[in-house]
């Protein structure tokens, strides 16, 4: 064999290791869409808060449920749009999109992810609602960096940002609303514009 | 010693490749997955397989998933050193020339 030859045997392997352990369809418009979707909801709440008569938020009355609504609306819209825009693009790899690896992505996200959303829900039954902006933001951080392994790595650089900046919402229970914004929004737009023109663009 | 003394005959074909790179980052796979992966006919996927069972570099198991017969593989320890080695020996004679 020559050189060429071994050098083809070693980025056929490459690929077929990927192709065989990762689900890589994810698509990063549907990042993009998520990440508006999270400052359109984000503004409103804004709003309605900022024009209540108290000025802020408290865990009982309407308000509270008009904000959860809205962040259970923009989290449903996010998913949705991140299905059917994934299904699509596995549809035009001639990815599977119900497999081995598929299946083994969602499990090492929805663990750290409904574990944290369990927790979440039993502090503010509890009344502790100052840090949920900042849990929200470490749990899904660590959703994004269990995944990353079965996906394209991209997304462990977008969860540790997440990370990040739930701890300093921790520290700084007050600016929680702001670090929010930036990580559900700000940076989905971001790192959704990365893969998109990284991956889907050019091919 | 020669820089092809770790280059490992019994990966000298590229089906033999594909399968121990499926297996090395999967705890396991069956038959059906390795042929898609590796676009091979299924003579021609069993006869690399026999050649790796041989070697010991991989596990075969058969069972029954209902009336339907199932083989998965495994990768043995063996087999996962020496494909490792086969790879170092690949990229190294690539470096040197």
């Amino acid at each position: 064999m020559s050189n060429e030859d071994y050098l083809k045997d070693l980025s056929e392997i490459k690929n077929i290791m990927n192709k065989s352990s990762r689900f890589i369809s994810l698509s990063g418009l549907s990042g993009i869409l998520a990440g508006i979707y999270a400052l359109i909801g984000a503004t409103v709440a804004y709003y309605i808060v900022t024009n209540s008569s108290r000025g802020y938020l408290i865990l009982d009355g309407q308000i509270f449920n008009i904000c959860a609504g809205i962040l259970i609306a923009v989290a449903v819209l996010s998913i949705v749009t991140g299905i059917i825009l994934t299904t699509r693009k596995a549809k035009k790899n001639g990815e599977k999109i119900w497999d081995k690896s598929s299946k083994r992505l969602l499990f090492s996200f929805l663990t750290p992810l409904i574990a944290g959303g369990i927790y979440i829900l039993i502090i503010l039954w509890q009344g502790k609602y100052g840090q949920t902006g900042g849990l929200m933001l470490i749990f899904y951080g660590l959703a994004l960096v269990s995944a990353s392994k079965h996906s394209i790595g991209d997304i462990k650089y977008l969860g540790l940002t997440e990370i990040a900046l739930g701890l300093v919402a921790a520290l700084f229970p007050g600016y929680g609303f702001w670090l929010w914004v930036i990580g559900f929004g700000i940076m989905h737009i971001i790192y959704g514009s990365i893969m998109h023109f990284k991956y889907d663009v050019n091919q | 010693m020669s820089i092809i003394t770790n280059i490992n005959k019994v990966f000298d074909h590229r089906i033999r490749l594909g399968i121990m790179s499926v297996l090395v980052v999967n705890e396991n796979a069956d038959f059906k997955t390795l042929k898609e992966l590796l676009g091979a006919t299924d003579g021609n996927l069993a006869s690399h397989t026999k050649a790796l069972e041989k070697a010991e570099y991989i596990l075969v198991e058969k069972q029954f998933i209902g009336r339907k017969p199932n083989t998965t593989y495994t990768a043995t320890k063996l087999g996962q050193s020496a494909f490792k080695k086969h790879i170092n020996a690949l990229e190294q004679l690539i470096k040197n020339t």
